[in-house]
């Protein structure tokens, strides 16, 4: 990466470095104080990767099994595994104080804003040293999945676990209200009759008490409608929300539901049945909603918290003609801080994550990500599969996730490094449509205009700095 | 100074150093450190690069800067004076020889040690509109006139008042504050009050409140400072309550985006740590405007007995 052109790093940056410094040692004194674990690893002469990641529980438990396979299938590297809540954040400030760990899991979408901000050491070169060209490498995953750990033409990370997201219908409903349980919605005017006859009301007080489908649950990426409807938010160069009409014609969906509904009847409901999305209150595990949207990991919350359900897995509706198999997708990815100390090392244990045994016709030869994917019940990144991950996947529904991850149209994160921004503000938008408290062109002329000034800030604060402003997404196998 | 005299101031430096240590490096070296960086393009972990007065132009231009703080203004507007009657007449109440008093006092004070994740966690159910135990008693009070209750923190309308409510159930610190207060009223003025025949209203509006003037005037400088820093509980119920991902916004429809949710998405979200910091000063001097205003209001009404 360029560094700073007008930068004040010499004379300013360094009370914050001496500041940290100083905090660090004092800190590192304590540790002493605490005894000799706490002063560093065991004196086993191996190197320890410091891995931070985000998972707990089973997905924790998998992660740390693949771990114990990959220090067992070499001497020289073990990995050090910490469970961190909000690890992007810490990450960034572990970053900044110069002390990161050595490897991270992250997600997908923070790639391109930590990119830009020079947190994450690129992976191209130690593809390069292996004998691979960042092409090679790249092919071996499924597009969606190449493209989304790519940022201004560098790789930024490795593939933890992917997903993909599907749609999830409750059969019992279908059936109760006249419907074919095996047969969902294929088109998106199929979607809006069903949700109208999944729809029920309390016949004395006229209050929803069932929904057939709402835009808003679980909420988590409302902005994937404007893609699924033919639209764009990011054309490369510009912000696109508001000049692309079929974001428009998304939003207008959207603010159908409410508009069907009642505004008041709707915000009651969703008062009533919302927030808590892994647990046996989640409305379409209560069901309270017929049909929603949901990842690959849906299924492990379902068999938790409501055994017994009876649902489907299948693909999208056809929102726009001809456009089969649509879907976002999204990835836990591993990437390596600037500063790590062990970048090297960490860079194999992602690479291990990253691969399979293509022959593996048992549960004992499987590796690397199909070894965590198979535990954690997700689809692998890879194009290709071994004969037992594909034969004897633990996932019931795994071939519909796959089917829509090899598809042409699933889609990612937009690659542009004000996302975190841009989601806020469509999420914000999305609330003001949904809520009936602006027209569907005034809230997206307001984000637009938000988001169009944001973008040209954020350019100019990367010319400032001397890195060049990215005008087209990475390259692409 | 003689060598005693050295010796003495030395040996005070050396055991205040841990807390001259402890406020230069936690507290000085940030509050410049981020005067500095509100003039600078900073994203933590490139260095900094001096662009002026852009944050602070930026800033007044925003629509969300003018958003976050009439929200933030709302709020301490309403919260401030609302937590100051209930705190007081809860003191009032408590001051008296009532039967079980202490188990009374410690009962109202329960929910100020109660953690503020845990209060709102337990507040998202009371405020569930269909389910919630304060719609369930708002119901069949509202029946009768043909209303309904509010979906609360589900409705942009109803979610600052929402939280306003639950500002209220922490009100045990001032509380004891003013408990404190009114156990310091020398009994001499009532007795003396009495036998000039002053009722119970005259004994309070000219005895009891100028007496404990000086804890109300500190206990609604720091309510108003602590309101316009309000964060946690907005920033968990909020999102909770409204399912979203991601990073708080002040859902529903950013009606409770408050400055410091702001400043934080700014900060750690969006990597702006220089915008982030002229956010914060501009808030240092708006509370320190207010607390001034405060100030001057109170001059004349605040009885310092001395």
């Amino acid at each position: 990466m360029p560094t700073a052109r007008t930068a004040f790093a010499p004379a300013l940056s360094f009370p914050s470095w001496t500041g940290g410094r100083l905090l660090l040692a004092g800190l590192s004194g304590l540790a002493g104080l605490a005894g000799p674990a706490a002063a560093g690893g065991p004196d086993d002469g191996k190197v320890h990767v410091t891995y931070w990641e985000k998972w707990v529980s089973f997905e924790g438990q998998a992660m740390q099994t693949v771990i114990a396979e990959f220090n067992r299938s070499q001497d020289r590297i073990v990995v050090d595994y910490l469970p961190t809540s909000q690890i992007d954040r810490k990450m960034i400030v572990a970053t900044a104080g110069g002390d990161p760990p050595d490897l991270v899991g992250l997600w997908a979408y923070n790639l391109a804003s930590f990119a830009d901000a020079e947190a994450l050491r690129p992976l191209d070169d130690f593809i390069r040293a292996d004998g691979l060209t960042p092409e090679q490498w790249l092919a071996r995953y499924y597009p969606v999945y190449a493209r989304m750990i790519q940022h201004s033409g560098r790789i930024y990370a490795g593939i933890s676990t992917p997903a993909t997201i599907a749609f999830y219908w409750n059969k019992t409903l279908f059936r109760e209200a006249g419907l074919d349980p095996d047969r969902p919605p294929r088109t998106l005017a199929e979607l809006n009759d069903y949700a109208r006859r999944l729809t029920k009301h309390d016949p004395a007080t006229g209050a929803i008490t069932q929904m057939g489908f709402l835009p808003q649950d679980p909420g988590w990426w409302p902005w994937i409608f404007c893609l699924w409807f033919g639209g764009e938010l990011f054309d490369g160069r510009q912000i696109t929300l508001a000049t692309n009409p079929k974001n428009l014609e998304a939003m207008r969906w959207i603010e159908g539901f409410t508009r069907d509904n009642g505004a008041d009847a709707v915000k009651v409901f969703t008062s009533g049945a919302f927030g808590a999305w892994a647990s046996a209150q989640a409305p379409f595990m209560s069901g309270k909603i017929a049909m929603v949207f949901q990842g690959v990991w849906y299924d492990n919350y379902i068999k938790q918290y409501k055994p017994g359900l009876d649902y489907g897995v299948g693909p999208w509706p056809e929102a726009a003609a001809g456009v089969k198999d649509f879907c976002l997708a999204e990835a836990d990815v591993l990437a390596i801080p600037r500063g790590a100390h062990h970048a090297r090392e960490a860079w194999e244990f992602i690479k291990y994550v990253n691969s399979n045994n293509p022959r593996a016709r048992t549960r004992e030869e499987l590796r690397g990500g199909e070894l965590l994917c198979s535990l954690q019940q997700k689809l692998s990144p890879l194009r290709e599969w071994s004969p037992y991950f594909e034969q004897h996947n633990p996932h019931p529904n795994i071939a519909v996730f796959r089917q829509l991850a090899a598809s042409p149209n699933a889609r990612a994160t937009p690659d542009i490094g004000v996302w975190q921004e841009y989601y806020r503000e469509f999420i914000a938008a999305f609330e003001r449509v949904r809520l009936l408290e602006a027209t569907p062109e005034e809230a997206l002329g307001f984000a637009h205009r938000r988001m169009t000034e944001s973008w040209e800030r954020y350019r100019r604060s990367l010319e400032r700095h001397g890195q060049v402003p990215p005008a087209a997404p990475g390259h692409t196998p | 100074m003689n060598a005693r005299d050295r010796r003495k101031f030395f040996a005070g430096v050396a055991f205040t150093s841990p807390w001259i240590v402890g406020l230069a490096v936690f507290t000085l070296y940030p509050v410049l450190a981020s005067l500095f960086y509100s003039f600078c393009d900073y994203s933590i972990l490139k260095s900094p690069v001096w662009i002026g007065l852009e944050n602070y132009q930026q800033l007044f231009r925003d629509e969300l800067f003018w958003k976050s703080l009439r929200n933030t203004l709302f709020y301490a507007a309403l919260s401030v004076p609302l937590g100051t009657v209930v705190a007081l007449s809860l003191a009032f109440l408590l001051h008296r020889q009532v039967r079980a008093r202490g188990v009374f006092r410690t009962i109202f004070y329960l929910p100020s040690i109660v953690p503020m994740v845990a209060s709102a966690m337990l507040w998202l159910w009371i405020f569930n509109g269909q389910y919630g135990l304060l719609n369930a008693a708002l119901r069949p009070l509202l029946a009768p006139f043909g209303v309904t209750p509010p979906a609360w923190l589900a409705d942009p309308t109803w979610a600052k008042p929402a939280l306003i409510i639950m500002s209220l159930w922490g009100t045990g610190n001032a509380m004891v504050i003013y408990l404190a207060g009114l156990q310091n009223v020398p009994r001499e003025l009532y007795e003396a009050a009495e036998i000039d025949g002053a009722t119970g209203w005259r004994r309070f509006w000219h005895i009891t409140l100028p007496m404990i003037s000086p804890v109300i005037y500190f206990n609604v400088i720091m309510g108003l400072i602590s309101a316009l820093q309000i964060f946690t509980q907005a920033f968990i119920m909020s999102e909770a309550a409204n399912g979203n991902g991601g990073g708080s916004d002040g859902n529903p429809g950013r009606s409770t985006l408050f400055y410091s949710i702001y400043l934080f998405s700014t900060a750690f979200y969006d990597l702006r740590m220089g915008y982030a910091s002229a956010m914060a000063y501009v808030l240092f001097v708006v509370i320190a405007l207010l607390t001034w205003l405060a100030s001057r209001l109170a001059r004349d009404h605040v009885n310092y007995q001395s």
